[in-house]
Order: C-alpha cells, then structure tokens, then sequence
C-alpha cells in the first residue's frame, strides 16, 4: 500500500508541475482573476519605495504600481508589495512570484535581451554618484586613488563602478554588501571611506546617516541610470497596461490635470486632449482592454507624474530632489508623454 | 529475502512471489523517478526558452567587470565570470577548511575542559557551550563584524605594532614576505626537515614497539622543521625582503591584509562549531568505561598521558561520525558570509554572477554540485578516517 500511494503522490506532483506553466503569458488575465498586482519593491529607500511607521508602503515606485491597479481595478489600493533585495528581483519576476518589479531597476540591453524581462519605460532618470565624509576633504571623484568603496551586490552600479576607476586608472577596494542598509552601516563605521549608488539613492540613505551633514554627495555623475518598471517578456496585454499607466501620469502633467482638479476638468474642461485622457473621447480603454476611465482613476488616485515626484522625492519630501532631468520636455527634461489619442 | 519465507509455495503464481513483486515495484519506483526528472528538465528547459530566458554556460567566458574585496587567486574586472566562480569557490574552501581546523582544536580543548575535576575550569567550558550552542550563528556573525570588528580605529589611528603590523577596522595590516635570490635553500632545508621528521617518527615507533624505550620525537621535529630552515636563512644571509604596509591616501598600501568580513566569519564559525565539538567530545569521552581509566592509573600513568593514550583513541569512534556532521555543517553555514559581505562562493557566484548574468538555473546548479561535492569529500575522507580509528576485536 505504501508503495502505491507513493506512486500516486509522484503522479499528482508530476501532474501540477506540467499544468504550473500553463499560466505563462497571460499575466494581465491572472491579475484580474486575483483581483491585485503584485508589486516587487526595495527592502527600504525612502522616496521610491520604503514602509511608512503604519506598514504602508510609499514612494515613487510604489505609486507606478499603484497607478497600474488604479487603471486595471479602479482601485489604487489593490496592490500587495513584496520586499526583495537588488540580487533577488530579477529571479523574482521570472519565476512568477510578482506581477510587475517597480524597484528602482536600471534598463540595460544586457537586461532587457537576455533575462527575460522586458522594461516598461523611465519613471526616472537617475545617474550614479559618490557618497563620502566631508572630513576626508575630497572634493572631486578623481581623488578617490585607492579608496574603499561600499556598494550593493548584483546592481549596475558594480559594474559602473569597476568600468569608472579603470578609465580613470585607479584602484579601489570594493566591499561588497546585499543590502543598502549594510552599506550604510559599513560606511557609517569607517568600513569605507566611499559609499556608491545612484545620486537619488545617495541622497536617500544620506538622511539614514547619524549625522547626515557630516557627509556629501560628490558632484560626478559617472553613469547612466534610466529607472523603470518591468514585467516579463512576451507578455504584450500586461506589458502595455503597465507603460501606458506610466504615459498617462506624465500626459496629465503635461495637460495641467492632477488629483485636485480632475473632476473639475471632466466636467469643464473643452481641449479634447483632456477629454480623450479622461476617457470621454477618442479610444478611451478599449485598446488596453482597461475600463474607459482607467486614466481618470490613476491621476484621480494616484496623481499626474509631477505630482508623485514631488510628494515621494522632491521638495515636499525630505529629499528634496530637484527635478532637473525628470522635468517635463517642455522645462528641459525628459519626461515625455507619449499622446494619447 | 524470498528464500526466508518458506510459507510460498515454490509453485505460487508469478505475480504472488515476494521476490517477483519486489522487483516490478523497484522497477516501477525508477521508472518513474526517471520520468519525474527527465519531466521537470524538460518543462525547464521549455519554459526559460519560452520567456526568452538564455540558457547554457557561455556565460562564463564573459568580462565579469566588478571587482572582488578578496581573491587567492589573480583576480581583476577584466576576468570572466567563471573565474569569478574559481575566485569564490576557493574563498569558501579558504574558510571552511580553517573553521574545520580552529573548531576542532577549541572543541577538543573545551570538552575536554568540560570533563576537569575543577570546578571553575569546567563551569567556565559550560558557560561557553550553553552560551555560543544557543545563539544563532547569523547573529553571531553580525556580531563579530558590526559589535566588535568594526569598533577597531579608523586607518588614521591604526594600532600597531612597531610600525609594521597595523590593526584598524579595515583589516589586520602586515608585511608581506618577498623572497630574494638564495631563498630556495631555506625552502629546501624546510622540506627536508619535515621528511626527515617522518622518518625519525617511524623509527622512533618501531623502536618503541620492540624494545619500549621512548624517543622525544617531538624535540627533534621542532629542531628540523624549525631550527633546520633558519640556520640555514643565517648562513645563506637572510634573503628575504618585506613588503610593509605604508598609510598612502586613504588606506594602507602594499603588504598583506586580512580583511575583517573574513575574521569575522572564520570566529563565528568556529566558535559556533567547536561548542557543539565540545560536547560531542565529552559525549565520546564518557562513552569509555571508568574501568579503563583505572586499569591506566593501576598501571602507573598519569592524568594526562591516560587520556592521551587510552580514553581519547577509543572515545575517537563515537567523535568521528559526530564530528563528520559538525564539518560538513560548518563548511555549508559558512554561506551565510553574504551577511557580512566576504566574497564567499554563494556571495560572489550564486550572488553578484547570477544577478549579472541573469542564468539563475545553471549558477545555482553549478553553487549547488559545488557544496554537493564539498560535503561528499569531507564524508569520504572522514569515512575513511574512522574506518582506520574504528575498534579492531581481535
């Protein structure tokens, strides 16, 4: 008997593990189906995506997958985050385990041709920067001959790193932890004299610091850092929903139309821009497969881009990031909403 | 089997032997163990060409372009990612194989300890066991490195030891030898003292058996491993330079350096593994009748060559399985150096590699054969060795 039943357990593991494939590629059908996205966002940092003293999770990142469950739910809320460090997020959108990785991810080719993955678009333009002690009394990233440098293990900002000191012909001690947290603690007992990461993080684990005046961010800017959303590849419907989420935000901007003065505009607004926005003209949701008001709810909830940017990093954040590249094209940026029409 | 079982009638039907069915259920057991592997390769293999995941390990002959704190071997940005494999693969062995040897030595000291007829000395080897047996390893790892490593001065105001030994939270700064012209000499004179140490212990062995006189094999052994090699350093003019650390910029320059990520892993692990050592020590030693320790002392000998000569060779068959168990815990545990950012196997490879490369199913297979085989050599070995130390009844 003991043999038999062992047999019918293989069988039926064997069975479940043909079928659990069976939902690849239709990941916008699943997320209906469970009725919430499933969001992979950073263990913690402040501005993109970190747990408020209630559990609630905030950020710039938070907020795009927020904006994707606004358009797919009408509900903004109808989001559950899973912490995961910059060496699991990969592994984690792959394997299926989240829906969509918000997670202040670099887009890459190396990335975006051979993982799988496949990024939605920019929701902000970072570059990486150095993070030192003003007592070191370096002022420029060209003295750093030698220095010991804390990074985050499995980021571009290793790679950048390396390619960096060698272009410039120095050498450096790379002290490598998986955790941002561990960086800043190692860079806060002397581990080492240099802390890297894109300038947004810097200035966000800065504020993590006992004293954050004691240390500033260098101004060398020596990578490109293009953030944004991913979802696996070849997965069209959901791919779609997630960069449009995105595009929207940023056209709302652009149209002069936030949380506060949306309803206001559906109902008085004339520039048929703002209508086919709002979804009272043009193809509204159909494309998408999304309900006609999918924008409305997102800006309605979640808010345009501008709004969202400063709210989770800009100036009313204790960030205080200025917009410089994030700015709008028509201010000298380069957000850029795609029209929507 | 069958044969036991006379109740058969040797006539029974086929499918009623005992022997029969024995074997259509193994068959059928393989089958289908066959079938389940060969199924989820293949749904694998599938489902990462599906979702346009590249497969194979081509990977590994790419620039891997980040650099490593730590590495035995030559190792820079321009390397591939199978060195990087190479670079962490040995920092684990590195590790592992002096855990092994430090939680051998403290374990043994402590359970030994355990066992004394004094009390404070006893209580003290107790309080140790209870204290690190039961405090979870990852912690003890932090707290080497964030509560007590980390404390250490800031290179500016390393301490030292007359100007060429360096201590700050940055690493344990020394020297580095740098042999000259004429070094070999010494080299050899060293080879030579230990062989001839080989020998003189056999005959010293054999002289014993035959006649009982004792030889201070010892003595003579320091002498020629020892004292061999540095006449002849003297005499040949010491050629040896030192490389010596020199604060420049930020840091120590030149020299050797042990970095703290790697002390602190190596005292966590074997501080952890020598407190379970220990009582599998003492388990050992208490499994040998208190009769032979007075059949020793009849005899005329002392404390300490009683249990040198009599409890601890036959305690060793009751250690050695144990303590295979504890090796290969030590050598697995030492993984968790991601915690503190020692570029271990699992840190380097199954880490920063895998998040680079984005191949998760051949890095983690290849970290996982590496454990695999570690683990299997260690039980070779340690099989091995028991069998050798196993009690022979004549």
């Amino acid at each position: 008997m003991m043999k038999k039943n062992h047999l019918a357990v293989a069988a039926i593991a064997t069975a479940v593990l043909m079928s659990s494939n069976a939902n690849a590629g239709t990941t916008f059908d699943a997320v209906k189906k469970k009725g919430f996205v499933q969001c992979g966002v950073t263990t913690g940092l402040t501005g993109f995506s970190a747990p408020d003293d209630k559990g609630n999770w905030t950020g710039i990142d938070v907020d795009g997958c927020r904006a994707v469950a606004a358009a797919i739910f009408g509900d903004a809320k109808a989001v559950k985050f899973t912490p995961l460090t910059a060496k699991e997020r990969f592994t984690a959108l792959q394997s299926g385990e989240i829906d969509m990785l918000s997670r202040n991810t670099t887009w890459t080719l190396t990335r975006d041709s051979s993982l799988g993955i496949s990024f939605a678009g920019v929701n902000y333009y970072d570059g990486q920067g150095f993070l030192v002690n003003k007592d070191l009394g370096v002022n420029s990233a060209t003295e750093l001959d030698g220095a010991a440098v804390c990074i985050q293990a499995g980021t571009t900002t290793e790679l950048n790193l390396a390619d960096y000191f060698r272009a410039q012909g120095m050498s450096y001690t790379p002290v490598t932890y998986d955790k941002s947290e561990e960086t800043v603690k190692a860079f806060e007992a002397g581990r080492c004299d240099v802390l890297t990461s894109d300038q947004s993080q810097l200035y966000a684990l800065r504020l993590k610091l006992k004293n954050p005046e004691g240390a500033g961010v260098l101004p060398e800017v020596v990578s490109k850092e293009p953030l944004g959303p991913v979802v696996r590849q070849g997965d069209d419907a959901w791919f779609k929903v997630v960069r449009w989420s995105l595009i929207a935000q940023v056209n709302a901007e652009e149209l002069g139309v936030s949380s506060a003065n949306i309803d206001d505009m559906k109902k008085n607004s004339a520039d048929p821009n703002v209508k086919r926005l709002i979804g009272l003209d043009g193809i509204k949701g159909e494309g998408l497969n999304l309900d006609d008001a999918w924008a409305y709810n997102i800006v309605k909830q979640v808010g345009n881009y501008g709004e969202m940017f400063e709210r989770n990093v800009g100036m009313d954040s204790p960030l205080k990031i200025a917009r410089g590249l994030n700015d709008l094209w028509t201010k000298g940026g380069l957000q850029y909403g795609t029209p929507i029409r | 089997m069958a044969s036991e079982q006379p109740s058969v009638p040797a006539k029974a039907k086929l499918w009623n032997r005992p022997g029969f069915r024995a074997l259509v259920f193994q068959v059928l057991l393989v089958a289908v163990l066959l079938y389940f592997g060969l199924t989820i390769l293949g749904n694998t293999l599938h489902n990462l060409e599906q979702r346009g995941i590249s497969t194979g390990f081509g990977f590994l002959n790419n620039e891997a372009g980040f650099g490593i704190v730590m590495s035995l071997i030559e190792f820079n940005e321009s390397h591939t990612f199978g060195r990087t494999f190479l670079v962490g693969l040995l920092n684990t062995v590195l590790v592992s194989f002096l855990g092994i040897i430090l939680a051998t030595i403290l374990g043994f000291l402590i359970g030994v300890a355990r066992l004394s007829r004094n009390w404070i000395v006893s209580r003290l080897a107790a309080v140790y066991i209870e204290t690190f047996r039961n405090i979870p390893l990852l912690l003890q790892i932090l707290f080497w490195y964030f509560a007590v490593l980390a404390q250490l001065p800031r290179p500016k105001q390393s301490m030292t030891i007359g100007e060429t030994v360096f201590l700050n939270n940055r690493g344990l700064y020394m020297g580095a030898p740098v042999p000259e012209a004429g070094f070999w000499l010494t080299a050899i004179a060293f080879a030579i003292g230990i062989v001839a140490t080989i020998f003189i212990a056999r005959w010293a062995h054999k002289r014993q058996d035959t006649t009982g006189q004792q030889f201070h094999t010892v003595w003579a052994g320091v002498g020629l491993i020892i004292g061999l090699p540095a006449i002849v350093f003297l005499l040949s003019g010491t050629p040896l330079a030192w490389d010596l650390p020199v604060l420049k910029g930020f840091n120590f320059k030149g020299g050797m350096v042990i970095i703290p990520e790697w002390a602190a892993l190596l005292l966590a692990l074997s501080i952890y593994t020598a407190s379970f050592i220990a009582e599998i020590v003492r388990s050992g030693i208490l499994s040998v009748s208190h009769g032979q320790t007075e059949a020793a002392h009849a005899l005329g000998l002392r404390n300490a060559p009683t249990l040198r000569l009599i409890i601890i060779p036959q305690a060793m068959r009751v250690i050695i399985p144990q303590l295979t168990s504890q090796y290969l815990n030590l050598t697995k545990n030492s993984s968790l150096a991601t915690a503190v950012g020692y570029p271990d196997l699992v840190a380097v490879f199954a880490g920063t590699t895998l998040n680079q490369t984005g191949q998760a199913v051949e890095v983690i297979a290849m970290t996982m054969g590496v454990y695999l085989t570690l683990s299997l050599l260690i039980s070779f070995y340690m099989n091995w060795y028991n069998k050798r130390k196993q009690l022979v009844e004549r």
